[in-house]
């Protein structure tokens, strides 16, 4: 059968997604977001949630309403820093303990995430040793310099947006939209792409920048 | 040319004297972004963004803002000739595997052996934000800070040891502050320049670790830089 990733909306790509499923969401300062599928996940509602999100309160970004929706068991994020002074809907959970909080300096995320897709179970960075975030975890000395152990990550399922896709799955992105992205799609089981346009025709080898083998599900945007 | 302690923008100025032709250069939130704005004219280099930017431009004017556009501030911005964009991974590869030749970053206090702590000032109600900032104190092959010499209160912010959260151990190599240039030697703080009206006396009177002044120890100048309003 003719391979065809398109869906037809953003409900029906997300219909199979279980209770207790860890979620990736790519995005970075407001440059690919999929925030279409953020809020159709919210739709469907499923519980127990781990996200896994560079920002847990980023203004430009929808994850907050996975959050307030009361979604959400755990989030693993580099920044969990709301923008004003009165405390986000994420602080507000997480100091009354109804959320758990991971904090991942960020190329340690990343790289745990490119890792779980990679076939690499853990590797050793220099990051983090001598912090807070690296306190209990294993350190071992290569030449003359101390490293911490980090662990992979996998998904069940990753949110991405990218600009346009074809029926294969293929995703290209404008300037700074790919960021978590690759990585995300490679290391879950289920990947999601949300982008403005579907071409008609097989994408141009040299603009694919994710082959769509790692790309589940594709779902055109209004914007 | 005042004796006045730098202000901000002129602490930008004094550091960005010494990024050097062909340098890859990641600049932290905060003061160490302005110091795109004073690079001398005769030097070419490219800014790196942990989002994955290599060759960040000037800020969007406003009819050019695009969202998919943005810095690790969130920043809209453009972008230089030259410029190249690769995923998150990649920009972290490139900043762990000692890429960046340069990392200017903000601080809360620096540690006379290097230690840095610049991201955690445990402020009530409000979550962790770590972002990038480990990874580039950690892994740029320089790790430059510019910061204000003292807290408001007037407490040294130059110590023996870091009192907040460390960000990373043993990584600063250099710091620009209102008052002086100061290196982070393998013996401790060596003093390199320092405003023309400071005795060694109110320097150390300002600093909470044990300073050397260089033989050849300078003038701290800047030219006069208005903050904006």
């Amino acid at each position: 059968m003719p391979i065809d990733k398109h869906v037809s909306n953003a409900a029906e790509a997300l219909a199979d997604v279980a209770d207790g499923a860890t979620v990736f969401i790519s995005g970075f300062g407001g440059a690919g977001f999929p925030n279409f599928l953020i809020r159709a996940l919210r739709d469907r509602g499923p519980k127990d949630l781990t996200l896994v999100v560079n920002s847990a309160t980023h203004r430009y970004s929808y994850t907050h309403e996975l959050i307030e929706a009361g979604l959400v068991r755990k989030v693993v994020c580099t920044a969990a820093r709301g923008h004003s002074k009165e405390p986000s809907a994420f602080e507000r959970l997480w100091m009354d303990g109804k959320i758990a909080l991971e904090c991942v300096p960020q190329g340690t995320f990343t790289e745990r995430i490119r890792a779980g897709g990679a076939g690499i179970p853990a590797f050793y960075t220099p990051v983090g040793f001598g912090t807070e975030l690296a306190a209990g975890k294993e350190v071992r000395r290569f030449q003359d310099r101390d490293y911490v152990l980090e662990h992979a990550m996998r998904g069940d399922l990753a949110l991405v947006r990218a600009d346009t896709a074809d029926r294969y799955g293929n995703l290209s992105f404008r300037y700074a939209q790919m960021n978590f992205g690759p990585v995300m799609a490679a290391a879950a089981s289920l990947t999601v792409a949300e982008v403005r346009a579907v071409l008609d025709e097989p994408m141009p080898h040299e603009r694919v920048q994710l082959p769509g083998v790692y790309v589940d599900r594709v779902v055109t945007v209004t914007q | 040319m005042s004796t006045q302690p730098l202000n901000r923008l002129q602490i930008a100025w004094r550091a960005a004297q010494d990024i050097t032709d062909g340098m890859l250069v990641n600049l932290g939130l905060g003061m160490p972004l302005f110091v795109a704005d004073y690079l001398r004219p005769e030097v070419d280099v490219f800014v790196q963004s942990e989002n994955g930017v290599i060759g960040v431009g000037a800020l969007a004017p406003p009819d050019r803002a695009d969202t998919d556009l943005v810095d690790a501030g969130s920043r809209r911005i453009t972008i230089r000739p030259g410029a190249a964009f690769v995923d998150s991974a990649w920009s972290f590869a490139m900043i762990r595997g000692g890429h960046i030749d340069v990392a200017i970053l903000g601080a809360f206090e620096v540690a006379a052996n290097g230690d840095l702590a610049n991201w955690d000032m445990r402020l009530p109600n409000k979550g962790p934000l770590v972002g990038g900032g480990m990874d580039l104190a950690a892994c740029a092959r320089s790790v430059w800070i510019v910061m204000e010499h003292v807290t408001r209160q007037g407490a040294p912010r130059l110590l023996d040891a870091c009192t907040l959260p460390l960000t990373a151990v043993r990584c600063v190599k250099r710091v620009y502050t209102d008052l002086a240039v100061i290196d982070i030697a393998p013996t401790g703080m060596v003093v390199r320049e320092m405003l023309g009206d400071l005795s060694e006396a109110d320097l150390r009177a300002r600093t909470g670790a044990p300073l050397t002044f260089a033989p050849d120890c300078r003038p701290l100048k800047a030219p006069a830089i208005a903050l904006p309003d």
